[in-house]
């Protein structure tokens, strides 16, 4: 009842080869027609950072706050688990109550790791 | 259910009949993209329309009504309008960063659009991880918005990307693991392989309590992905202007635009392929009628419906909630949703193996 491949093309890397370049040409394409169709006007005060009226003070690419950066190592601990839960979860169900020990304890492991980076205050915005 | 691969079956046996068989798939290959491009744009501008006539409605306004039968063709005439407006050519931005952002935002949102079933037969790319590669690429357009940010060379928006950043990061974990909640109960990863899961009865309904609160949680952190709604902290325009795409004009800025109104289809398009079937009429076990009659709608009805039906929570989302701080945001991930998310999914996994239903 479910049939799956377009066209019969069985090959998924192509397709998806297929998509990346459509969306390379939608980009591509548009802004060749904008090139052509808008208009060009020269001045120096154009080119100036978006400001409040005056011209920007300091480097902008300059330092930030850190917060950002907790928050950014904090995701890549909690995704790079989901990564290694997706297998097991396709499979759960013939692992049964051995494997769903297994990743018990890994998944333990990783629930004390969010209540120690949330003890270290590591989870609040200073 | 009519089966829509037999119309593509039909065109591959047509050109099949005078191409050699590189040349067919070639020519597949380019009407592929070109549809995925037609119907790309043509939803882009659909949303646009339908935001704002949503928008008016909340708040008791007309919305467009001058361009066209009830302002249908008011996004056309601002796509024409944008693209007719000058590219502005900046001084101190980093030029090839500058210009990879709007590639990577708009080839993310295009690779996770191409995943999408569509209707019976009619779904571009099936990998048996779908929807893991689903996830993993609409992941990528966070980095388009990091670079736009942080090669504009501007304040306003360096601090746009970053929240923007921040925000989307944390906001994935929660949709990974509301993915994950949902592929325990599918057993597989396959898209196809989902929907044809659902086929007696939909997630919502098959999953107890979890698939609830996953849902809820989704619709949460899909609002956050997008920088939609509440969460639109990285374009909050009375204090950052237009956030990470300051710098941006015309139809630069357009991609960015675009790309917004198309995560926030595919959203609600995952929203309805893990909760609500994808393009699976509903059935109901034992109402044999009442499947067989559902069954004459077509499929992509069905799932165009549900994910437009979705995407009015998310738009009812954005024009009812004020919007939300930096630190309340981060709280109300790290704190409440990712909490409950790891005890939902610790609950889904005993309701399966324990045989805690019906």
């Amino acid at each position: 009842m479910i049939a799956l491949d377009i066209f019969g093309i069985t090959n998924n890397g192509l397709l998806a080869i297929t998509a990346l370049l459509t969306g390379f040409a939608l980009v591509a394409l548009a802004m060749w027609i904008a090139k052509l169709i808008s208009p060009r006007s020269f001045n120096p005060q154009k080119g100036e950072a978006y400001e409040c009226g005056i011209p920007t003070r300091g480097k902008s690419m300059s330092q930030f706050k850190v917060g950002y950066y907790l928050f950014a190592i904090l995701f890549l601990m909690f995704d790079v688990e989901t990564v290694f839960l997706y297998p097991w979860a396709v499979r759960m169900r013939e692992l049964g109550a051995d494997g769903l020990i297994s990743i018990a304890v890994f998944f333990g492991v990783l629930v004390l790791g969010l209540v120690y980076a949330w003890r270290k205050g590591a989870l609040e915005w200073k | 259910m009519q089966d829509l691969s037999t119309i593509t079956d039909a065109i591959h046996s047509f050109l099949l009949s005078f191409l050699p068989g590189w040349l067919t798939t070639t020519v597949e290959c380019v009407l592929i993209g070109v549809g995925l491009l037609l119907v790309y744009s043509l939803l882009a501008l659909f949303y646009i329309y339908y935001e704002r006539k949503v928008c008016a409605a909340f708040q008791c306004r007309i919305g467009p009504n001058r361009v066209g039968p009830w302002g249908l063709l008011q996004s056309f005439a601002d796509m024409f309008k944008i693209l007719i407006k000058e590219l502005i050519h900046l001084n101190h931005i980093d030029k090839f960063l500058f210009a990879l952002a709007p590639y990577l935002v708009i080839i993310a949102s295009m690779l996770a659009f191409a995943v999408l079933p569509w209707g019976n037969g009619l779904q571009v790319i099936d990998f048996n991880i779908g929807i893991f590669f689903l996830v993993a690429v609409s992941s990528i357009g966070v980095l388009g918005i990091l670079l736009a940010g942080w090669s504009s060379n501007n304040k306003f928006t360096l601090i746009g990307a970053l929240r923007s950043g921040a925000q989307m990061v944390s906001y994935e974990l929660s949709i990974g693991l509301c993915v994950l909640t949902m592929v325990c109960l599918a057993g597989t990863m396959s898209v196809g392989g989902i929907v044809e899961e659902q086929a007696d009865l939909w997630f919502i309904f098959k999953g107890h309590v979890p698939a609830i609160i996953a849902f809820v949680i989704y619709m949460i952190a899909g609002t956050a992905e997008t920088n939609r709604g509440p969460f639109d902290l990285p374009e909050a325009e009375s204090e950052l202007t237009a956030g990470y795409h300051t710098e941006y004009s015309g139809i630069h800025f357009g991609f960015f635009y675009l790309a917004e109104y198309l995560n926030l289809f595919i959203v609600a398009g995952v929203a309805s392929l893990l909760f609500f079937g994808g393009w699976m009429p509903l059935h109901i076990p034992g109402w044999d009628s009442f499947n067989h009659i559902m069954d004459y709608i077509p499929s992509v009805v069905w799932f165009i419906g549900k994910a437009i039906a979705l995407s009015f929570i998310i738009i009812w989302f954005k024009w009812t909630f004020p919007r939300l701080r930096i630190d309340q945001l981060l709280s109300l991930e790290w704190k409440y949703l990712l909490p409950i998310n790891l005890f939902n999914l610790a609950l889904m996994v005993c309701i399966i193996v324990f045989g805690w239903h019906f």
